[in-house]
């Protein structure tokens, strides 16, 4: 039999903007189904262009990168971004949000029906399908944005920084609920965030990345079981790795020349 | 007493207050032979009724042109803010000219058009949109080019194609500009129609419109007449201000920050 493709390769990326120094240089890594890999490093290292680079939305300056075993552009599978930001579109309801990919798709109306249905039930934001962006709170704003994103189906999720803007308890409570959907939607995911605490929780590894070129610093596997609950967090393994990670991460920026 | 109710009596109030300075001020400060320049609220009234057929008729008349001419100033200014968003190219080629247009006086267009179209309603009405026409396709065009760079990669990302661009996002993301446009314009288009009318009307035909009256009214020396003129056309510009801003509101009400509660 033969082995399939990873879900992403790159083999000594660069990227760089004009004729600036690179923003990313020599990034080696693959990601294979299942895996969910969170970046972590100094902001400005290039964690949100590396995300671009995968989803095509700028191309690689040099190197390789494949997506499902072909260039980016060419990529067959579905790939689903969750931006920063919610990025909703406040003229339309959460419902008619939450379908806005499919109606770009064109897909008929039933199954677009049946599509939002699933990714709302996901996000458990059903009750409140009919009211428009600005009556929601940030919490339920991230969510129809992951929904959003969940009606593709995607084999590849892409999240930067998605709840960074939130506080501590919607955070803990949308990793939990992120790592549930994980269950049933069995997507690949690269997820770039600032909290170490995060990172751990979610991922099967983690990538921390230096500046200046950006680049891999190091690669941790996390090999915490899942399902991963309350009792995680509380465990000794959980902590020692949140400690470990975050020793490593200081000591990156640090030794990162600042820009 | 309920924040409703003043709204409504605040306005009654004040309009009572000004009738009754109206009154007050004719009698005192101006001198008696001077008082037929400023006739009473009552002798406007009877004017009102006495002209009403004719004020009828060249109501419906440059209502008519009003709204022929803000219609069509609507259709293509919209028309033309689609092609002027497409790119700063084609926006840096027109700009200049849509200036010219805008910084042209009517009064030197009116008798060009009329060499060209001849007086009447066809003249009306191209006055009407030249007039209505830059706002709309100054604040559309900005509204089209404004689009939350965000919610474009959005777009990006779910491959979306040009049209689905512009038609599901820049549109839709452009109208709370459209309407501010279309509101200067709805204030605008009554007034066009008047001063065109008075300029290139249906001099010849009798049927004129508000401007028309107004000339023969003041040519007349009917200074009563001519208040009541300036009444109607004064509520004819409130009717279409007021279309404007119930259809914004439709539009709008739902989703848009202008139309927050402040009160929460
Ligand atoms: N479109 C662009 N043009 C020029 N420079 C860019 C562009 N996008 C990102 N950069 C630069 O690339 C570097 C990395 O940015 P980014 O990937 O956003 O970092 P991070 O997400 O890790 O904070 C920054 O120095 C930024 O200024
Ligand atoms: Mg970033």
């Amino acid at each position: 039999m033969i082995e399939p493709p990873p879900v992403v390769e790159l083999k000594d990326v660069a990227k760089r903007f004009g004729h600036r120094p690179p923003v990313l240089a020599g990034i080696t890594l693959s990601a294979q189904a299942g895996d969910f890999i969170s970046l972590i490093g100094p902001s400005g290292c290039g964690k949100s262009t590396l995300l671009r680079l995968i989803a095509d939305l700028s191309p690689v300056s040099q190197g390789q990168l494949l997506v499902g075993g072909r260039p980016p552009a060419q990529a067959t599978g579905e790939l689903a971004f969750v931006f920063q930001e919610p990025t909703l579109l406040p003229w339309l309801t959460l419902r008619h949000n939450v379908e806005v990919l499919l109606r770009l798709r064109q897909l008929p109306a039933n199954q677009r029906r049946a599509r939002v249905d699933e990714a709302l039930s996901l996000v458990r934001l059903e009750a409140f399908a009919t009211q428009y962006p600005r009556q929601l709170s940030g919490g339920q704003k991230m969510r129809a944005s992951l929904a959003r994103a969940l009606t593709l189906e995607p084999a590849l999720l892409l999240l930067d920084e998605p709840f960074g803007a939130l506080d501590e308890m919607t955070r803990d409570h949308l990793n939990e609920e992120l790592l549930a959907i994980r269950e049933r939607q069995r997507w690949t995911a690269f997820f770039v965030t600032h909290s170490v605490a995060e990172a751990v929780f979610l991922s099967t590894r983690i990538v921390i990345m230096a500046a200046n070129p950006g680049r891999i610093a190091h690669e941790i596997p996390i090999d915490l079981p899942y399902p991963r609950t309350l009792e995680t967090r509380l465990s000794p393994a959980y902590q020692k790795q949140v400690a470990n990670i975050s020793r490593l991460l200081r000591s990156v920026e640090t030794t990162s020349p600042v820009s | 007493m309920k924040r409703h109710t003043l709204t409504v009596l605040i306005p009654v109030l004040t309009g009572a207050l000004m009738i009754g300075l109206w009154y007050a001020a004719r009698m005192t400060v101006i001198a008696e032979d001077q008082r037929f320049l400023l006739p009473a609220p009552d002798a406007i009234l009877r004017a009102l009724f006495e002209k009403g057929p004719m004020l009828w008729s060249a109501t419906v008349s440059t209502a008519t042109g009003a709204f022929l001419g803000f219609g069509a100033a609507v259709a293509l200014g919209f028309a033309c803010a689609l092609v002027l968003s497409l790119s700063p190219f084609v926006r840096a080629g027109f700009y200049p000219y849509l200036m010219v247009l805008q910084l042209t006086p009517i009064i030197v267009v009116a008798p060009i058009l009329i060499l060209w179209v001849g007086p009447g309603l066809k003249s009306v009405v191209i006055i009407t949109f030249l007039i209505c026409f830059f706002p709309l396709v100054v604040n559309t065009t900005q509204g089209l080019v404004s689009t939350d760079r965000n919610l474009i990669e959005l777009f990006r990302m779910g491959r979306a194609s040009r049209w689905q661009e512009i038609f599901l996002l820049r549109v839709p993301a452009a109208l709370p500009y459209f309407f501010t446009g279309l509101r200067i314009a709805a204030t605008l288009a009554p007034i066009g129609a008047i001063v065109g009318d008075a300029y290139a009307g249906n001099a010849a035909g009798g049927q004129g419109g508000l401007g028309f009256l107004t000339i023969i009214f003041s040519a007349q020396f009917q200074i009563p007449a001519l208040f009541a003129t300036a009444a109607v056309s004064c509520l004819l510009g409130f009717i279409f201000a007021g279309a404007v801003v119930g259809l914004s509101w439709l539009a709008l009400h739902q989703w848009h920050d202008s139309y927050q509660r402040k009160d929460l």
